[in-house]
């Protein structure tokens, strides 16, 4: 019976990455068409707790691998100590939401396994052997149906594409395994946190960017986006204009997200923001242009200034509480 | 020191990507093709490593004759020498990998850069898995925090910084919720963000010189690299078409439309 391995992942602070319940999800979704059966993993200087949540998702078994060198995250370690519980498991799917830390980790983990590996995975095709993966190619221009031919196949996982698994069934055996430890040619030296009392972008509901339209002022952007308990975005223009942080970034260069509601204020809508935000379900466009492409694939548009309209919209969707 | 530096072929990011009716491929024709922006990136941190540490950049690229083209490109920035990979057909980051590994056992680097991901495939797999087929320590997603145009740039710690004795390499790191900085061993794969650098214009006598620098050809064969791909591309598609949308007259019909019909709010 084919194996499906998700790996789980860790923040610094210990807690759980939001997307790793849609990596769960999604692992559940390739094993019932692959007719096989889900496992997590979860490695770390000590794990222990982090993995006793995971054991009501509906997976066989949680694999926890604990080591004193893994107490911070290098591809150069973690790489290793996965593999042994591939190896061990005969797992032949091994994957992970498509993280910065999963696509550092991803493939280093494939090449040592030898396996093919496809990124930033939307969605599963066909059953049993046949199983297919569909990814995006340039920039979301291109949806692919993938086939990887190795024993074991690798992948990431787009997180907003699939529904996070439920907690609540039944209790998973927690299994421990030995990880190997490997001596890295590569030192941690410091980590160091942009804090936010807002959602991270790629698991935010609901996300309010700015562009060029806003010349750096992001006032009316955060204050929408605390109304909403949204996160905020950015174009690259405005990244690249120093107005805001580059981890705000929204594209292809950026980040990828695709929350319930996207609110894009003062962004024309260049090819490279678009890939970044166009499986959003629902956008909403402010700009003053009314010809402006972001309007093309927003599904409601006011051609107005952003600086008028976003203390409105605030105010009337404050009215809604 | 010595960096070899990737440069794939790609199509011009401000192109107009269209799937074939049959879903075999894309429509070639009309497209430009660039250097991938990620690689060019690489070549210009190559270039000022070792304006700074002295030594040489060597850029790569598989593929047909025509990648001569990026060759050229990265020549002209100022990059030293190239070698040419010649392979046409389907490659995938396996293969892609296995070719840079003999062609880094082959040229010694201290360093290998190369773009986090080609704007093409967007896998972002092909430096992690060379770091991992070399035994080599890898920093991936290396990055600036600041922005490139602001005035304290030149103040800045740069993302890349070789240690003292010449034998490490500190690099920052972008990634989910912050910076890491990292510090490998040289020999070392380094990936590049975005935000790196401002990779420099060409100039006229940079043009005429790369017409003269050496460009060696080797090809998987020479190599001894099987390049059979691992992944099959069985179709592309075009992502489904977003329904036109509407505009509104104001806000109260936005909310409204929000509320009661997308119910998003």
């Amino acid at each position: 019976m084919p194996i499906v391995l998700i790996i789980a992942e860790q923040q610094p602070d210990g807690n759980l990455r939001k997307a790793t319940y849609n990596a769960i999800g999604a692992g559940k979704q390739l094993a019932e068409k692959a007719g096989g059966e889900l496992h997590i993993a979860l490695v770390g200087k000590d794990p222990a707790k982090a993995a006793d949540e995971l054991k009501g998702y509906g997976a066989k078994a949680v694999h926890v691998g604990a080591a004193p060198e893994l107490e911070h995250y290098l591809a150069e370690t973690y790489a290793p100590a996965l593999a042994t519980l591939v190896q061990e498991l005969k797992a032949d799917y091994v994957g992970m939401a498509a993280t910065a830390q999963s696509k550092d980790l991803m493939p280093r983990l494939a090449a040592r396994l030898r396996a093919a590996m496809a990124t930033d995975v939307m969605g599963f095709n066909g059953s049993g052997a046949d199983v297919t993966f569909s990814r995006p190619m340039w920039a979301g221009n291109v949806f692919a149906e993938v086939k990887l031919t190795t024993p074991v196949k690798a992948f990431t996982l787009r997180a907003t594409e699939f529904p996070a698994a439920q907690g609540g069934q039944g209790a998973a055996e927690v299994k421990t395994f030995t990880p190997k430890v490997e001596a890295s040619k590569t030192k941690f030296i410091d980590f160091k946190e942009v804090k936010s009392a807002r959602p991270e972008l790629t698991e935010a509901r609901v996300v309010v960017s700015g562009g060029r339209g806003t010349k750096g002022d992001f006032k009316e952007i955060e204050a929408l986006a605390d109304e909403l308990g949204a996160a905020v975005g950015a174009s690259r223009a405005v990244c690249d204009a120093g107005w805001v942080p580059n981890d705000l970034q929204v594209g292809q260069t950026g980040k990828v997200v695709a929350p319930a509601l996207y609110i894009a204020a003062g962004i024309s809508g260049a090819i490279q923001h678009l890939a970044g935000m166009k499986s959003s379900k629902t956008i909403v466009a402010i700009n003053k242009d009314p010809e402006a492409p972001i309007f093309q694939v927003a599904d409601y548009g006011i051609v107005a200034d952003l600086f008028k309209v976003l203390p409105e919209l605030r105010a009337e969707l404050g009215k809604l509480k | 020191m010595k960096i070899l530096v990737t440069a794939k072929r790609v199509e011009d990011p401000e192109s107009k990507i269209k799937v074939k009716p049959d879903g075999s491929g894309i429509v070639q024709e009309g497209l430009k093709y660039k250097i991938n922006p990620f690689d060019e990136i690489g070549v210009e941190e190559g270039l000022r490593l070792v304006a700074k540490h002295q030594g040489e950049v060597v850029v790569v690229s598989i593929g047909g004759k025509e990648v001569q083209e990026q060759l050229r490109h990265a020549l002209a920035m100022g990059a030293h020498r190239a070698v040419w990979v010649n392979h046409t057909g389907p490659l995938d980051q396996l293969g892609i990998a296995g070719l840079l590994q003999k062609v880094a056992e082959k040229e010694k680097p201290d360093m290998v850069i190369l773009g986090k991901q080609s704007i093409d495939d967007d896998q972002n797999q092909v430096g992690q898995y060379l770091a991992e087929f070399l035994g080599w320590g890898q920093a991936t997603f290396a990055s600036k925090v600041e922005s490139l145009e602001s005035e304290q740039e030149k103040n800045k710690v740069p993302a890349l910084v070789i240690g003292a004795d010449g034998k490490t390499v500190r690099v920052i790191r972008e990634v989910d919720n912050g910076l890491a900085t990292l510090e490998c061993q040289l020999p070392a794969i380094v990936t590049t963000d975005l935000r790196l650098n401002q990779p420099r214009y060409a100039s006229l006598p940079g043009i005429m010189k790369a017409k003269s620098k050496p460009i060696e050809e080797l090809t998987p064969d020479k190599l001894g690299v099987n390049v059979t791909p691992a992944i099959q591309v069985l179709k592309m598609s075009s992502p489904p078409a977003r329904k036109a949308g509407i505009k509104v007259a104001d806000v109260p019909a936005l909310v409204e439309k929000l509320h009661n019909e997308a119910k998003v709010v």
